[in-house]
């Protein structure tokens, strides 16, 4: 059984009198905030909690708070053990303080940081005590690496317990003690499989990886609630252990089983280690294009520890992540981080009614995305479509997007069930008199779009919101034929909804606030970064893209191949190349909406020419979806073949390029140069509110390089008189779709002027 | 004519066991005969339960192993009509519940009355609800009186453990399916050479919670957990079963129990899975769901159990008209359901204030408490439960708690743990168990509780009838 308390049970009152440093600190009296710790009997259970925040992070006062307790438990005879544990739930320790590492003006600062947070969990690692680390919630970066420095881990089976080192995601490496341990506890090539891709790992899978050594199940209801008696059965599972290793009934070396004994073998070849090294690192190069430092330092860090011994590993270790926190990398995505916090806020407040029904218009690609998006938040959804092999596809699409999750079990068959049963699929608008929100994502074509919203107007209740899901048509022209333009509000989607996490949402003039308050809301509800932007032609997202794939076209006339241009966009750090996008996004879309915004912005938008996607079009070329595009695309899942029929396309729109701007490097900057100058245009012209939300929908909408943290970040970085100079020298060749805007030049003027503080 | 010769024979017969009882002295507490009011309620059927019986419980893989489940149906049946005389053809309908099927015998309430010699006009159907299925089959037999369409009804259940279905793999019953439809030869061949090893894993009957995909061991190991009840408590109540159980066999209490010759076996006439143990041997056992820190052990958990049961009810101008004296009332009863992730054996719980509630009494008035004891987990944290107002109006949307019943009157004879639990069977115990104790103890009300898998859950009031 488990004994809850055994003996005598002392309470350590937060506030107290120090005795211990009496001489250093006479009679001072200090108050712990964020630790504070209890005996039971011979275990002493150290409990975290940061009181101003919803999570807990290894601060500057948590660090020094938890110091000083460890020198009292240590201190204390009567103690045999400890048990680590956290009162918030769903969170252990989050990680580092990321202001604390942003407020360093040094890489010797953070150098410093990090070697402190070494030393610590050095302390915690030699401790004659044994420590048990006791995980509920999400045990990240720095709160892993104490984690792993404690003698035991006990986890909970919670959805919310995660283990991961996330700091690559920031460009950063785990600075104390993560890049020495982890491999030595797990292998190496698990350890570089977390901190290389910064996944987070649940608890089963911990367990198998030997990442924790016990699990412990959640509770549900008994005498409290869930959530607090989880937490106190997972420490008094967790002072079981403590008493069970200090009794020596619990061994502290894993079992091993004889694969992991032969696997543990062959790794301890130091060729074998090279060889994992050097494929880890081709892989890293491969995928980062040597753009992101921070993951060939992770190796480099674990390589130094691994041959050299500890002290070098160690030092190899502080020294990268003093490097690492100052380069404009990593400052790029942790300022990616805040903006992706910031956008996942409704800073339109509370709607007045929370969408319960929700009905969306039209099941292809991204109607039954975001049809599958809501049914898993347990909204009731209407999906409706004029034809029975349109819904029936679309039905099929949510079907499977939830089936794939169950294979990979990250939910039951039973839980797909359900979730799909708040799915309802019809031809006609019967339940609409109870929908709360109306998402149209009928095809593109404005009268279309009228028609669906005057049928639909006659229908829904006064309050029901009007969403429409257009990468082009401004919003104010939809919602001209309204009856109540103050309901009609812009959701732009993008495919696959259920792997996009960016959500563009447009409001018109006339758009009430609480309009938008309830598809911000809905938005965040669905999982998605929401940026809220102004209404007119293309938005935000559709107006930054399309200058860049008229360039695409123009470079594509000049001579470049398809797969030279994607390499060029790739390698100046692009997800996906340009010729790839445009086929992913359909030749026809891509033509009708550089008709569309050419129409309205001019020649602006020109470049490339129109005609040579037209062409296309009429040949049937229209991208994946019809198998042919700028590519070929079989069945095979690696297509990659140049359409041999574009050549003679190209060739009949072909343009000569000018030596002077056509360098692999004067290209790229001709491809972002459009779309930085058109970002910072729509910011001038109050389209975008502000540069964070400019940066998060061009990082998650558009796939813009997030080690360049976004267009604003970009510029702030690269400097606007340096970018203003390349754009001059273009617009001498090619006009007026180089020429800088107005804020660009201000920005070029006044040094001091940045988007980003 | 006929009828009345059978009475007088029936009541010989039981004469003799019950003369035998009487003359030995117990300690139980005797609650005297407390003028309590009666439940009966204006323009409502007053419906009785005239007799209840049950094989043996016996472990699985024991004595009946060889068997089928209509064989142990059928014998209770047997003993049903042994025991209270009735003719044959006088019984309305009989209804049977059960668990895990047979697949040859799925309606197996009919198999089991045509092999009892019951009428072959006698209509019979199966129902299954988990470990509340001859629960629902009584309460069926309930409904069915009270809505005037029978008068007299058997209910009962079964459950046999030693066999289970075992089942082929999808994969291969689809191939086994296709060779039916095969025409030529060579189709047939095709088919057969698509047999891969992977085919021939075969599928067992599910152990765990279908929607959740969780055992209910386990789920009940969680539960102790969540209500903070240690092993020792748990032991010490299984010990507690055990013992109870062992006493009552003893002294001839479990009188439902009849005999029963198994073909070229022994006559079984006794449960063989009672076993009183210490505390330090059951200490031994290691956690059988959660591990290494778990609390449910084989020893204080329910286990895998052969049986089956029957009762007899009646409507009470019938079982008059008979001439029988019947044993007790049957009155409220409630279903109830909750989350069965969390909440999967929390079914008493829910189930006692609510059956008190609509019968106008309070715990304070039963006399007798028949919980079924999946595990002792469940009960513990049941009875901590029910004990809780914060839980009562955290979970149950209820004011105060309803109040945990006094051990003193609390199982007796024994509960499952001890006795046994075949799943579909143990229902008819619990009221038959109710009726007997009530008349040995002189009480007035008895009531039933148990939980199901599922997350469900049954209450009975019974009423003592007078004597």
């Amino acid at each position: 059984g488990v004994a809850t308390s055994c003996g005598c049970s002392v309470q350590i009152t937060r506030s107290r009198r120090n005795t211990l440093f009496s001489g250093i600190h006479t009679c001072c009296t200090f108050a712990w905030t964020h630790v504070n710790y209890e005996i039971k009997g011979d275990v002493a259970v150290i409990r975290i909690s940061d009181p101003n925040s919803k999570v807990n992070t290894l601060s500057l006062q948590m660090q020094k708070e938890m110091t000083e307790v460890m020198d009292e438990v240590m201190g204390n005879s009567a103690i045999k053990s400890v048990v680590l544990i956290s009162s918030k739930p769903g969170c252990f320790i989050a990680g580092a303080d990321i202001n604390m590492i942003q407020a360093c003006k040094s890489t010797e600062e953070v150098t410093r940081l990090s070697q402190e947070g070494q030393k610590i969990f050095e302390k915690i690692e030699k401790s004659p005590k044994p420590i048990v680390a006791a995980i509920n919630g999400s045990c990240l970066g720095g709160g892993l690496e104490f984690a792993i420095a404690c003698q035991y881990r006990v986890a909970t089976k919670s959805k919310k317990t995660a283990l991961g080192t996330p700091e690559v995601m920031l460009g950063l490496l785990p600075g104390a003690g993560g890049t020495q341990r982890l491999p030595k506890m797990i292998g190496l090539p698990n350890a570089f499989d977390m901190m290389l891709t910064g996944r987070n790992i649940r608890a089963d899978k911990a367990k198998k990886m030997g990442l924790v050594h016990q699990l412990v199940d959640t509770l549900g209801p008994g005498l409290k609630s869930p959530e607090e008696r989880t937490i106190e059965y997972l420490e008094e599972v967790a002072i079981d252990c403590a008493r069970g290793i200090v009794n020596k009934k619990l061994a502290l070396t894993k079992e091993m089983n004889m694969m992991q004994k032969i696997q543990d073998h062959v790794m301890s070849y130091s060729f074998v280690q090279n060889r994992i090294y050097s494929t880890v690192e081709k892989k890293v190069l491969k995928q980062t294009k040597g753009l992101y430092p921070a993951p060939m330092k992770i190796i480099e860090c674990v390589k130094a520890g691994m041959e050299q011994g500890p002290d070098a590993g160690y030092l190899a270790e502080s020294q990268n992540f003093g490097k690492l926190a100052m380069t404009p990398e990593s400052k790029a995505l942790v300022g990616l981080y805040h903006g992706q916090v910031a956008c996942k806020k409704n800073r339109f407040g509370v709607p007045e009614k929370e969408v319960k029904t929700l009905a969306i218009l039209g099941a292809g690609l991204i109607g039954a995305g975001i049809a599958q998006v809501t049914v898993e938040k347990s909204i009731n959804t209407i999906l409706k479509d004029i034809t029975e092999e349109a819904l029936n596809q679309g039905q099929h699409q949510v079907y499977k997007g939830l089936n794939d999750k169950t294979k990979k079990k990250s939910i039951t068959s039973f839980e797909r069930d359900s979730i799909l049963s708040n799915l309802t699929g019809q031809l006609d608008y019967s339940g609409f008199e109870k929908a709360d929100m109306v998402i149209e994502a009928v095809f593109e074509d404005l009268a279309i779009k009228h028609k669906v919203l005057k049928e639909v107007e006659a229908v829904i209740p006064p309050n029901c919101v009007f969403a429409s899901n257009t990468a082009a048509l401004a919003i104010k022209d939809i919602a001209a034929a309204s009856k109540r333009p103050e309901k009609v509000v812009g959701m732009h989607y993008f495919s696959p909804v259920d792997k996009m996490q960016l959500l563009e949402i447009i409001t018109t003039d006339k758009t009430s606030k609480d309009t938008t308050a309830s598809a911000v809301a809905l938005g965040l509800k669905q999982g998605k970064v929401v940026i809220v932007v102004g209404d007119g032609p293309g938005f935000y997202t559709t107006r930054c893209l399309a200058p860049m794939l008229a360039e695409a076209v123009r470079v594509l006339q000049e001579g470049v191949d398809p797969k030279k241009l994607d390499s060029l966009t790739t390698g100046f750090g692009f997800p996906v190349g340009a010729a790839t996008l445009a086929d992913e996004l359909g030749i026809d879309v891509a033509a009708h909406m550089a008709e569309n915004l050419g129409k309205a912005f001019g020649s602006r938008f020109g470049g490339g020419n129109l005609e040579l996607l037209k062409t296309m079009v009429a040949k049937g070329f229209k991208g994946r979806k019809s198998g042919k595009g700028f590519y070929i695309y079989q069945s095979e899942p690696k297509p990659k073949d140049i359409n041999p029929e574009l050549k003679e396309i190209v060739e009949s729109y072909k343009m000569m390029p000018n030596p002077a701007v056509s360098s692999d490097s004067d290209v790229q900057y001709r491809l972002i140069s459009r779309f930085v100058n058109e970002a910072v245009l729509c910011l001038q012209e109050g389209i975008l509110t502000n540069p964070v939300e400019g940066d998060i929908g061009a990082v998650f909408g558009l796939g813009f390089p997030p080690f360049l943290g976004g267009p604003f970040r970009f510029v702030d970085n690269f400097g606007a008189d340096k970018l203003v100079e390349k754009m001059k020298t273009f617009e001498e060749v090619f006009g007026n779709q180089f020429t800088p805007c107005q804020l660009l030049l201000d920005h070029a003027k006044d040094p001091s002027r940045k988007f980003h503080n | 004519m006929a009828s009345m010769l059978m009475n007088s024979v029936r009541n010989c017969s039981l004469k003799s066991p019950r003369a035998v009882q009487f003359g030995k002295s117990f300690t139980f507490p005797a609650c005297g005969t407390k003028s309590k009011k009666t439940l009966s309620k204006t323009g409502v059927k007053n419906i009785v339960l005239v007799d209840g019986v049950r094989t043996p419980f016996l472990q699985s893989g024991t004595t009946y192993a060889d068997l089928m489940p209509h064989d142990l149906a059928r014998t209770a049946l047997q003993g049903l009509l042994n025991r209270t005389g009735i003719p044959k053809d006088a019984v309305d309908y009989i209804i049977y519940g059960t668990v895990i099927q047979e697949v040859k015998t799925s309606n197996v309430a009919r198999e089991a009355a045509l092999g009892a010699g019951f009428s072959d006009r006698i209509p019979a159907h199966t129902v299954t609800m988990a470990c509340i299925s001859s629960n629902q089959a009584m309460t069926t037999a309930v409904g069915m009186i009270a809505a005037g369409q029978c008068d007299a009804v058997v209910a009962g259940g079964v459950e046999f453990m030693s066999d289970v279905p075992i089942r082929h793999s999808r994969k291969m019953r689809k191939t086994m399916l296709s060779l039916n439809k095969a025409k030529t030869l060579g189709a047939r061949l095709a088919l057969l050479g698509s047999i891969r090893p992977a085919h021939l894993a075969p599928e067992l009957p599910a152990v765990a919670e279908f929607s959740t995909e969780e055992t209910m061991g386990h789920s009940a190991d969680r539960l102790a957990a969540a209500f903070g009840v240690s092993r020792r408590e748990q032991d010490e109540y299984a010990l507690r079963s055990h013992s109870l159980a062992k006493r009552a066999q003893d002294e001839g209490l479990l009188s439902d129990v009849v005999g029963f010759k198994v073909p070229g076996k022994d006559i079984v006439s006794k449960d063989n899975g009672i076993r009183p143990s210490s505390m330090e041997q059951m200490a031994k056992l290691k956690p059988a769901f959660v591990k290494p820190h778990g609390t449910v052990t084989a020893a204080n958990s329910s286990y895998l159990t052969d049986g089956a049961s029957a009762v007899l009810i009646m409507s009470e101008e019938k079982a008059l008209a008979l001439g029988y004296k019947p044993k007790a009332y049957l009155r409220d009863f409630v279903y109830v359901s909750q989350d069965p992730k969390d909440q999967l054996l929390l079914g008493p719980s829910y189930a006692t204030p609510k059956v008190l509630e609509r019968s106008g009494l309070k715990l304070a008035d039963i006399d007798v408490f028949e919980f079924h004891e999946a595990f002792a987990g469940q009960i513990l944290s049941n009875l901590k439960a029910m004990d809780s107002d914060w839980f009562a109006k955290t979970y149950m949307g209820r004011t105060s708690k309803v109040g945990s019943p006094p051990l003193d009157k609390f199982n007796l004879w024994g509960g499952s743990l001890s006795l046994g639990h075949p799943f579909g069977a143990t229902g008819c115990r619990l009221v038959t168990t109710v009726a007997h104790r009530l008349k040995k103890e002189g009480g007035q009300y008895g009531l039933v509780a148990a939980c199901a898998a599922g997350g469900q859950g049954h209450a009975m009031v019974i009423e003592a009838y007078p004597q």
